[in-house]
């Protein structure tokens, strides 16, 4: 659940998913799931010539399982505090 | 489970915002399946009314229509919200026959096959 948590943290940040069929979203992180399936908001594709399909999608829902990447803002990655929480969640809790 | 209310709808990661509209589905086979959200589940599982598939070749693109489709979730990559104020597809992009665009698809195919058979044979160069 640590990663689920993390990024109910990141909900109104912009990120870029990129997916496993290279295909590369970017826009503001609406919400996720159990699954990490994400939402997003105000989307752009990072390589629009090669998507035009894509073109007057705005917002969408990206399935977990297709994900291969999330680039952060920097900012958003508090590290000291992930390894904290994953020492506390190996110790069961 | 119980059904969220209609404001948490929005807030939540579930596909019951998009029932109802029209929306793009991205299937793992690089399909682009467009239709009317009627129904969904955890997997997302999907079911689409008045589905047609829009082939796109180059420049050229076709809507072929399917009619009612029940959408197995883990062929599901990517689900769009259609903006309607905005065009489709970029005005460049023009309409085609069924018939064309099965031509322009397997003139592709034929070339893109044609650069691996001549890459085969150029392999004994040795080079990258």
């Amino acid at each position: 659940m640590l990663f689920f948590s993390y990024f109910k943290e990141l909900v109104g940040r912009e990120v870029t998913v990129e997916l496993k069929n290279d295909l590369a979203i970017r826009g503001t992180l609406h919400s996720v799931d159990q699954y990490l399936n994400i939402k997003l908001e105000n989307t752009r594709v990072v390589d629009q010539e090669k998507y035009p399909h894509m073109m007057s999608v705005r917002n969408c829902f990206i399935r977990g399982s297709v994900v291969r990447y999330v680039q952060l803002p920097p900012e958003g990655v508090d590290v000291e505090l992930l390894h904290d929480a994953t020492r506390r969640e190996a110790r069961g809790g | 489970m119980s059904w969220t209310g209609a404001e948490d709808v929005f807030l939540s990661t579930s596909l019951a915002s998009y029932l109802d509209k029209k929306l793009l589905v991205l299937l793992r086979d690089g399909r682009k399946l467009l239709g009317l959200l009627r129904s969904f589940d955890q997997f997302a599982n999907v079911v689409l009314e008045g589905a047609c598939e829009r082939v796109i070749v180059g420049d050229l693109y076709c809507d072929i229509q399917l009619g009612l489709y029940v959408i197995r979730g883990e062929n599901v990559v990517l689900i769009g919200e259609l903006d309607s104020d905005k065009e489709e597809l970029p005005p460049h992009m023009t309409q085609v026959s069924e018939a064309d665009i099965r031509k322009a698809q397997k003139a592709e195919k034929d070339a893109t096959d044609l650069k691996g058979t001549m890459r085969k044979r150029m392999e004994f160069l040795d080079f990258d």
